[in-house]
């Protein structure tokens, strides 16, 4: 039985081992690619969008959460559904905005980031960009138009890592999808 | 077995995104599997004991390696015992996610780039170098033939 146990966290965290390699790998050749670190960040943030849109899918299929119903409700469900379901975290949600239309996420330590150093010539790379286009896209599936940017990053020094969110406007289902 | 839909959509989005000029795109996914391949079988590799010899290492790919990659063991290793070995999975992991239409067929190198990368980047940080190529007799079944360089 425990061996069983075991293994199976070992295989878990094997998963997001290779999820982690490869993401490094990508950014590493993404830097080969691009000249300046924005062109990589912008490269990240698209790759991101496209996943985001497909990635709601199995999101929904997997999690049988409902439709939120407010923005409060989507935070939630990104911090204890979304990002433990796919990175084994649970960030916490602060620093919501008077009018309930912003709020950051907190992480503790980003998995992504294992092993990573930031080499000094790229300083303005955003290493986390690809979630930020991921939330993004996956959100605009289901009709929420949002801005996601970091704030604050371990790897450049912070105390933690901050993704703020910012609720943009509600998109009508006639509107046609976003960028290819 | 848990599978593991984030790398699947990253695969699936780098197989896209980096091949968007085919020629050089490919030989560049296989670089970024490349270097997953050496990560990979450096951590996996850490609290085993050293191998035996070729075959061995061949089967921790099979074994260890696959079932960590691709969440299940290759379904038959072919070698002619002179450094050629043939890896063929029938439901390869990154093919099951494609329609098992004709004109997938075509598109499978871009799917199949990042993995020959990977087998191939294991082998070099086990100290061998080699070639790997891929093709798909039939979707979604993928066979790898591995040639180990003699130095």
């Amino acid at each position: 039985m425990s061996r069983q146990a075991s293994r199976g966290t070992e295989s878990k965290k094997m998963s997001s081992e290779l999820f982690t390699l490869t993401y490094g790998a990508l950014v590493t050749q993404l830097c080969k690619d691009y000249e300046n670190d924005e062109d990589v960040n912008k490269q990240l943030d698209k790759m991101g969008y496209n996943i985001g849109v497909r990635l709601i899918e199995d999101f929904l299929a997997r999690s049988s959460v409902g439709r939120c119903h407010d923005f409060r409700e989507t935070a939630d469900v990104i911090a204890k559904v979304a990002f433990k379901m796919y990175l084994g975290i649970t960030p916490s949600i602060t620093n919501w905005s008077p009018a309930g239309d912003e709020f950051s996420l907190i992480l503790e330590n980003n998995p992504l980031v294992d092993f990573v150093e930031l080499p000094d010539n790229h300083s303005s790379l955003i290493y986390s960009n690809l979630l930020c286009g991921v939330l993004r896209g996956a959100l605009e599936m289901v009709q929420m138009a949002v801005d996601v940017k970091f704030v604050q990053d371990t790897l450049k020094g912070d105390g933690v890592t901050e993704i703020r969110m910012k609720f943009v406007r509600r998109i009508e289902d006639n509107l046609p999808a976003g960028e290819e | 077995m848990a599978d593991s839909p984030l790398f699947q959509a990253l695969h699936m989005e780098m197989a896209h995104a980096l091949c968007e000029e085919q020629e050089k795109g490919l030989s560049v996914l296989e670089g970024v599997g490349f270097r997953v391949g050496q990560g990979l079988s450096e951590r996996l590799t850490k609290e085993m004991p050293s191998f035996k010899d070729e075959l061995d290492v061949l089967k921790f790919l099979c074994k260890d390696l696959w079932v960590t990659v691709f969440k299940k063991q290759v379904d038959n290793l072919r070698t002619n015992h002179q450094g050629t070995y043939m890896l063929q999975d029938n439901q390869f992991l990154l093919l099951t996610q494609l329609s098992n239409g004709k004109q997938y067929v075509e598109e499978a190198p871009k799917f199949l780039a990042f993995t020959c990368g990977l087998v191939r980047g294991a082998l070099s940080n086990l100290g061998f170098d080699s070639t790997v190529t891929a093709e798909v007799p039939v979707m979604p079944s993928c066979k790898f033939q591995v040639v180990i360089q003699k130095s």
